[in-house]
């Protein structure tokens, strides 16, 4: 379809402008063909960046095709190795995971793990968000504080799944409380549905997730926020944990990693056209249009980051007591 | 604004021509996709979104119900015929469908689910339009605990399914919770028998477990025991449904959709519990002539109810989604994205800021499910038409299907290994007598009930007496205590009765 187009237009333009029209073309083409796999399901946080990289890649003209391939399960651990062993040194193939993977590849103790893949870039991240129920007594994050400081096991906490960003927030607010993050009663659902509706239903005491799971709960009134975990304000009139005090920032980032074994130059061709999609006016738009933060960071940068999040979660984790 | 005034408004906007036209694709979509082993309404969905850039937002989200309503008139259509469910919550419509498909009732049993199903559809699009915000109310009152309860009173059906030898069925129980517990425990993070494979990890799909008991297990043994020369071609019978075939599905019909809209509506429900009770529960209230028919020759109350309950669980699914925004169902999380990808927030706000848009999909619930009876009643002839076929030949197409459709969950051999693996199992649970429903039963339920307890018993602290100190969770307990021990109690008084009679007389 968009080849038949070019071609009316170009033999419209006739043939000097065709030729140009081609050069163009070639000079923004980056890729001919890019292969993106998801280890999760379609219609998930990894699977809407993959989409959206696809969206403002073509619409900028850098990449020819796409083809995705979903494998999802465990938190991306069962799609990995399938990763790892299919494109090994292939430089026209990317995996968008992010901070989901680096918990569960600890706790699941899989022998494959992000140091098997080529870090490329991170793209977005996604604070999380500290609610109690509407008709909850704990009206401050003071209030739940002190409940925690109390008796850390009366405070049932409800999120996602264990060893998860909510728990590991769970477990890095009862260490800045000076408790063991052990005596945590932190309740695990699967899904968002469930989560949310132990937390409507007052079942749990409070509830962590990610700030757009539960923003239209809030917005109704039916959850209060009481703080979130991000580096700045991402709900007007909810403090972040930073500025109430407690050193915490925690996000659901995601990003882009390369197949194993891939040279100095397919890497770098790989960052290059991370770092010119993130300065595309689509990417913008899509950021916008989908409520994602910026969380661009490259290169060394990000292997950097990625090394320090590894440790920092597996230190958690262990305390934790969910890895060893 | 009030139900009423909405639904005309929505009937209004649905039955535009190009609104009809998406309800009746997405319901031969879902049809279609409902036959098929392995592809559900979640991941059809998924596929389709990429339509809301070019489509309005009503007429995307026709299509998505028509596909998710479809879905669950077709998935029943396998589990008769080929004894391969589609989908988790038609594994129990696969009991007694398959064997009155075998005993040359697989039209009355594939028109008693079309028509239940549009019944129980019907009853649960009524219950969305007119008792959504309060049933869902009252659902959130349920926490873990109440949800173990209910879980324990589910297990109470497997006394259903147990066949002769008490211990047979125990065992296939415990091999079902077995394979329940492979995979991540989602309480600790922790992989549980996974035994360092990795397509483990997410545990086994209990669509294929189902797949391989039923359908590869029978081919099997019937490969194994098969007589040379005798090559009969299974009895098709009348299509039609007789008149006392309708009179003994219409309790059933609305006894199912009964049990399963609420438990579609509770946000930790879903469409195999109902399902599982309403079998039981028509087996018990069968007459004595049907009863006979419960695991010999099929009895078409095992169908309707089921079926039924499957329909209207999968309707009150969408309340959730539709009064509070919560996804409780992998379809439900999809719908949820593609509302977000027409800028339109699903919440509690939904019915007030979209009502539009809410009410136009509620009346075109009603439509999809007119269009899908109407589909499906004459298909009825054309599929039962496949049971013509010779056996060797059918049950060389029921392997290939099954094959087929396994390797589409998920595009991986593990999962065919697992598949024959556990299809040979079943052939000598088979030859040997064992039953092989309660290895689903216990597969779907081990798992549920198990995380149930946990998170309630981490919200409690460890107190056991939560489970009797809630009164909900109390009066479910009760009902399943009485539902096990009653006719025991029941068939012990009559025994004395009849003992004392004699001497008195």
């Amino acid at each position: 379809m968009s080849i038949r187009r070019r071609t009316i237009l170009a033999a419209a333009a006739g043939l000097p402008a065709a030729g140009m029209f081609a050069g163009q073309a070639t000079a923004q083409q980056r890729f001919n063909s890019m292969y993106v796999f998801v280890p999760a399901g379609p219609g998930g946080g990894w699977d809407g960046l993959g989409r959206a990289i696809e969206q403002a890649s073509r619409a900028a003209g850098m990449v020819g095709s796409f083809q995705f391939e979903n494998v999802g399960g465990a938190g991306g651990a069962v799609g990995l190795p399938r990763f790892v062993s299919q494109r090994r040194g292939r430089g026209d193939a990317i995996m968008v995971s992010g901070a989901v993977m680096v918990g569960a590849l600890i706790t699941n103790r899989t022998p494959v793990g992000l140091k098997d893949v080529t870090p490329i870039a991170r793209m977005t991240t996604e604070p999380g968000v500290i609610v109690v129920p509407a008709s909850s007594d704990l009206r401050t994050l003071q209030d739940f504080l002190n409940a925690l400081r109390a008796n850390p096991g009366g405070v049932a906490v409800g999120g996602g799944s264990a060893g998860g960003i909510d728990h590991i927030t769970l477990g890095l607010l009862l260490k800045s409380l000076g408790k063991n993050a052990r005596e945590a009663s932190y309740v695990a659902f699967a899904g968002g549905g469930p989560a949310q509706a132990a937390i409507l239903g007052s079942q749990v005491r409070a509830g962590i997730s990610g700030i757009s799971e539960f923003a239209e709960q809030i917005k109704a009134g039916r959850m209060r926020a009481l703080a979130t975990t991000g580096d700045r304000r991402s709900l007007d009139d909810v403090p972040t944990l930073k500025e109430s005090g407690i050193d915490i920032v925690i996000g659901n980032w995601r990003g882009v990693f390369g197949a194993p074994g891939i040279n100095a130059n397919q890497r770098q061709a790989l960052v290059d056209w991370m770092t010119a999609l993130h300065a595309s006016s689509q990417w913008r738009e899509i950021l916008q249009r989908q409520g994602w933060d910026d969380a661009f960071l490259a290169g060394p940068a990000f292997e950097d980051f990625l090394r320090k999040d590894q440790a920092d979660t597996e230190q958690v984790l262990r305390d934790i007591g969910l890895a060893s | 604004m009030d139900a009423l005034s909405g639904l005309a408004m929505g009937f209004g906007h649905a039955l535009s021509l190009a609104n009809l036209g998406w309800a009746l694709l997405g319901c031969f979509l879902g049809t279609a996709i409902g036959v098929l082993p392995g592809i559900g309404p979640a991941l059809t969905i998924a596929l389709l979104l990429p339509i809301t850039f070019s489509v309005n937002a009503t007429g995307a989200f026709i299509l998505f119900c028509g596909v998710f309503y479809g879905a669950m008139y077709g998935g029943s259509t396998t589990s008769i015929l080929l004894n391969t469910p589609g989908e988790s919550g038609s594994i129990i419509t696969s009991l007694e469908g398959a064997k009155m498909a075998r005993h040359g009732r697989a039209g009355p049993a594939l028109a008693t689910s079309a028509i239940g199903s549009f019944v129980a559809g019907t009853v649960g699009t009524l219950g969305i339009a007119f008792l959504g915000p309060v049933v869902v109310d009252l659902a959130l009152q349920l926490g873990p605990a109440e949800y173990f309860s209910l879980m324990v009173l589910c297990f109470v059906t497997v006394s259903a399914v147990l066949g002769g030898s008490a211990l047979r069925g125990l065992t296939s129980l415990f091999f079902g919770l077995l394979l329940g517990l492979v995979g991540i425990d989602l309480q600790t993070g922790q992989p549980r028998l996974t035994f360092g494979i990795p397509e483990l990890l997410d545990g086994v799909n209990v669509v294929l477990v189902a797949v391989a008991l039923f359908a590869v297990g029978e081919t099997l043994y019937l490969a194994w025991r098969h007589v040379e020369g005798k090559a009969e071609v299974l009895p098709v019978g009348s299509i039609m449904m007789s008149k006392s075939d309708l009179k003994r599905s219409f309790w059933p019909w609305i006894r199912g959709a009964g049990l399963g809209f609420p438990f579609g509506v509770m946000p930790a429900g879903g469409t195999e519990m109902p399902t599982m009770l309403s079998y039981y529960v028509e087996r018990k209230l069968a007459r004595p002539e049907a009863q006979k028919e419960f695991g010999t020759t099929g009895a078409i109350e095992g169908v309707a109810g089921p079926e039924a309950a499957n329909n209207a669980a999968a309707a009150g699914i969408l309340v959730p989604m539709l009064t509070l925004g919560l996804p409780t169902s992998a379809t439900a999380a999809i719908m949820l994205s593609a509302f977000q990808s027409y800028g339109i927030q699903p919440g509690p706000l939904l019915f007030t800021s979209q009502a539009e848009l809410v009410w136009t999909l509620i009346a075109s619930l009603f439509l999809a499910n007119v269009m899908l009876v109407v589909l499906n009643l004459p298909l009825v002839g054309l599929w039962a038409r496949i049971l013509k076929i010779p056996q060797p030949q059918l049950y060389a197409g029921i392997l290939v299907f099954a094959t087929i459709g396994t390797y589409g969950i998920s595009n991986s051999v593990v999962d065919l290994f697992l598949l024959y693996g556990i299809g040979i199992i079943a052939m000598f649970m088979r030859r040997f007598d064992f039953p092989v429903a309660p290895v689903v039963i216990g597969m779907i339920l081990g798992p549920m009930a198990e995380q149930a307890m946990r998170q309630a018993l981490t919200i409690s602290q460890g107190d056991w007496a939560t489970f009797v100190t809630r009164p909900v969770s109390l009066c479910i307990l009760l009902v399943a205590l009485a539902a096990l021990a009653g006719p025991r109690l029941y068939a012990a008084w009559l025994r004395r009765v009849a003992a004392s009679r004699p001497i008195g007389s």
